[in-house]
């Protein structure tokens, strides 16, 4: 269809180049956005079609470079400016440092154990051996040992530590050097971590972060590829994030760090090599909000971790068809941020949630329950739930790929949704 | 020296066990030799020993054995007035002791009455451990507990008011009424808890040691030496929390101490059917640290190890593992039919009841009068009898209190609907809680 073959050159010109953090740098660093208007124009021969007016922000003009001109007489209305933003800062691009996921978790975390001597990092291999994902490389050269604290194996018991050093007024960070390993430590977390504050009638506080790797990777295996954040949220007294962009990786950690509650910090294994220029002055994010990372009219979709990412490899397709979905990455895992995520329902009246936990119990399954409860009237569609499959992770790469949420079926599932 | 003197005066008994008539032969498997010297009392520094107890029989004899090895310790005395207690001493033990035993026979009353419900678990026979520990800590010491509580809270200083209100589940009780008998915590007095799963309490115990190091090394704070205790069970010593927590302790020498009850019953399992080695005190030297056996039913005895233990973990010298031999004279719990233990077990363990004991000391060696202790027993009777007024005076928890506690910053419970925090909303705290 020629204005489809119009429209697809022209998004293919549109598309980013460069890693999905690439795109982000452009639009989450300033927490601007590329914004895409979307008003029908007539109906065409059956299909529809969209003018799209493109306003970028803080946008690489290389981005818009090689945008094609229309040469069937189609109007195709651009407007690739780089905005000065509201902010006031000039060349907000060349600002900021450039960096990597596990170096701006560094960065935060450097930031933290200067401003406070009580916060303390305790785990396998965090101090000498610089972390297994090198998140605290070089840090015990320069805090000592104490500070970085070189635990034996023995999850359980240094979890159950650092919650009573938390309890007699440090500031403790327990790494787990995978996610999955935290499950012998799963006593101390649900027992002490997230009810002592509460049998002890509010008498101690455990301001401690769990933070740690998890996720499906590499053909890592079934144990080394758990998403535990369906196992923990429904320990009460538990807050839970989930960092996956440099920039909210940062934000998250100070500010799970600086929390009075037991926070537990999900990172995901294929994401520490992220690269994103963030912001030179000190930030710190909220832990209770989500983050809008995409504005649209058609569909919510919400997602978390590295989800984000194949989400937003299916956005540029979905674009490219004609729809404009609206993507929420919601960062807060437990509790959930339902002014922003009720707000997105209230708009596009229809929500896909795609994660990487498992079908059974995940996040997924807490959030269509949220919202049907907070939003019932709002939804025009049942919502939409793309999670793992209840498998255990296997180490063949085809049957890896299979377990996990990929870009064509978040295609799909927009597509029957947009029906309703 | 007098751990080690312990360790090879236990040695020498338990080698000699099957030899009648001489116990003080000395054991041949020791490497090196040691000079006899009185056993208590003693005011030499003591050292990371290890020992060599090939020969420990694990078999019918070794029951004898331990036995024989409480005679001996109290043969070991000889002199009691080498004991150092002074007259004040004496009465507080004594006054400490009795407390505890009026208060958890009044527990017993009020549990049997329907004031108290759950799980109770009463800490009677076992006095002199708690007094023998916690009367030597300070006020800044961190005291760790299992679900048997109740008189490490009393020991360490919480008002009896206090610990009968959260037995009632009134508001006024340590924790509010939100913890129960098996959660006794206190900010004020550094009462850790209160752990209802055995093991749990040790690692925090051993955070909160951790934290006096941290404080002393890297907040560079001199007077940074507050000494944790954790108080734990023969149960609790197959499971892997002990063991971990022995090794870490050990490894960076926290200021702690880890205190086993040996009340010989994990409810209904003996410890001989559970445990491939019992002595328990020889596990401490595999790890690095001196083990020591003393006479839990001896408050006198069980004070003396914690004085040089407490010393040595203030000094840094690192963790010290203390097996108490003691006896719970009730059940595990209140619901704890109590079958299994044979009478002459319990008559055995019944003559030696840490309060006869001292006071029958305390008398004979003229260090308090009979009317002296009538008088404490009829305080301690007032104590307890208030504090069981207080609890029943005092009200129910409201139901604003459900939420109050459930996190530190109330931010927790997130973002609503309407974009304000759950917390900032009115009535909130009569509402639901859901994330």
């Amino acid at each position: 269809m020629e204005s489809t073959a119009l429209l697809q050159k022209l998004t293919a010109g549109m598309a980013f180049r460069g890693n999905p953090a690439t795109l982000l740098s452009s639009s989450s660093a300033s927490s601007h956005f590329a914004r895409v208007q979307a008003s029908a124009w007539p109906i065409m021969q059956g299909s529809r079609l969209r003018r799209l007016n493109v306003e970028a922000t803080d946008l690489n003009a290389n981005a818009f470079g090689t945008m094609p001109h229309s040469s069937t007489g189609l109007k195709i209305i651009t407007k690739a400016v780089a905005v000065k933003t509201e902010r006031g800062s000039t060349a907000t691009a060349q600002q900021g440092h450039e960096l990597l996921l596990f170096e701006a978790l560094r960065e935060g975390l450097d930031e933290e154990m200067e401003r406070d001597p009580t916060v303390c990092v305790i785990g396998e291999d965090v101090g000498h051996y610089g972390g297994s994902y090198k998140v605290t490389k070089g840090m015990a050269e320069k805090y000592g040992d104490l500070r970085l604290l070189d635990t034996p194996i023995a999850e359980n018991s240094f979890t159950g530590m650092a919650i009573g050093a938390a309890m007699s007024g440090l500031r403790p960070i327990v790494e787990g050097m995978n996610m999955g390993f935290l499950l012998l430590a799963f006593n101390q977390i649900a027992n002490n971590c997230g009810m002592l504050h509460y049998t002890s009638g509010g008498q101690f506080t455990i301001p401690i972060v769990i933070r740690g790797p998890g996720g499906v990777g590499r053909q890592l295996g079934a144990e080394h590829s758990q998403r535990l954040e369906s196992y923990f949220q429904s320990v009460p007294g538990l807050q839970m994030v989930a960092c996956s962009t440099p920039y909210n990786a940062k934000g998250l950690m100070k500010a799970a760090i600086r929390s009075e509650n037991p926070v537990i910090l999900f990172e995901h294994v294929l994401l520490y090599n992220l690269k994103e220029r963030i912001p030179d002055e000190e930030y710190v994010l909220c832990l209770e909000e989500a983050e809008l990372v995409r504005p649209g009219e058609d569909i919510t979709i919400l997602t978390y971790s590295r989800m984000r990412h194949h989400v937003l490899q299916a956005v540029k397709t979905l674009v490219s068809k004609g729809y404009d979905p609206e993507v929420i990455d919601i960062r807060s895992l437990k509790p959930f941020d339902l002014f922003t995520i009720g707000n997105s329902v209230k708009k596009t009246h229809k929500v896909l949630i795609v994660e990487e936990c498992m079908r059974t119990g995940g996040i997924g399954a807490s959030l269509r329950a949220a919202i049907m409860e907070n939003f019932f009237d709002e939804l025009d569609a049942p919502i939409g739930c793309l999670s793992s499959q209840d498998v255990p992770t296997p180490y063949a790469g085809p049957l890896e790929d299979l377990t996990v949420v990929q870009p064509p079926q978040i295609v799909f599932a927009v597509e029957q949704l947009c029906k309703h | 020296m007098a751990i080690s003197m312990a360790l090879s005066s236990i040695s020498s008994s338990v080698s000699s066990s099957t030899s009648v008539g001489n116990p003080r032969r000395r054991a041949l498997h020791l490497k090196t030799q040691r000079p006899r010297t009185v056993f208590l009392g003693s005011k030499v520094e003591c050292g990371i020993r290890g020992v060599q107890h090939t020969d420990l029989s694990r078999n019918a004899t070794f029951h004898s054995a331990k036995a024989t090895l409480s005679e001996l310790l109290r043969e070991n005395t000889t002199s009691t007035s080498d004991l150092l207690l002074m007259h004040d001493e004496g009465l507080e033990l004594y006054e400490d002791m009795i407390l505890a035993r009026s208060f958890e026979d009044m527990c017993a009353q009020m549990y049997y009455r329907g004031k108290m419900f759950g799980f109770v678990h009463l800490y009677n026979g076992q006095e002199a451990v708690s007094t023998g520990f916690i009367k030597s800590l300070r006020k800044d010491d961190f005291v760790c507990s299992t679900y048997r509580d109740h008189v490490h809270a009393l020991s360490k200083g919480v008002p009896a008011r206090q610990v009968m209100s959260e037995l009632f589940g009134k508001a006024t009780g340590c924790c509010r009424g939100q913890g129960g008998s098996m959660h006794m915590f206190s900010k004020e007095h550094q009462v850790l808890g209160g752990f209802a799963f055995i093991g749990e309490g040790i690692p925090v115990a051993t955070g909160a040691a951790f934290a006096t190091k941290y404080r002393r090394e890297v907040l560079k704070d001199d007077k940074a030496d507050a000494v944790t205790v954790a108080f734990f069970g023969d149960g609790t010593c197959n499971n892997g929390q002990f063991f971990e927590c022995l090794n870490m302790a050990a490894l960076w020498k926290l200021p702690i101490i880890f205190v086993v009850e040996n009340n010989l019953w994990a409810i209904g399992m003996s410890h001989y059917r559970a445990t491939s080695i019992p002595e328990i005190w020889t596990k401490g030297p595999a790890f690095g640290m001196p083990g020591v056996h003393v006479d839990g039913m001896d408050v006198l005895k069980v004070r003396e190890v914690a004085n040089e233990a407490i010393a040595r973990a203030r000094r840094g010298d690192g963790p010290t593992l203390v097996e108490c031999e003691t006896y719970r004279f009730r059940g595990h719990s209140l619901a704890d039919p109590d079958e299994l233990r044979k009478p002459d077990e319990k008559a055995h363990y019944a003559a030696r009841d840490p309060i006869m004991s001292l006071k029958t000391y305390l008398i004979e060696n003229n260090l308090a009068s009979e009317g002296d202790l009538k008088a404490i027993e009829k305080k301690i009777d007032e104590i307890v009898e208030d504090s069981v007024e207080f609890a029943e005076a005092s009200p129910l928890p409201e139901r604003s209190q459900l939420l109050e506690n459930v996190f530190a910053d109330p931010k927790g419970f997130g973002i609503g609907p309407d974009g304000r925090y759950r917390c900032e909303e009115p009535g909130f705290t009569a509402g639901t809680a859901q994330v």
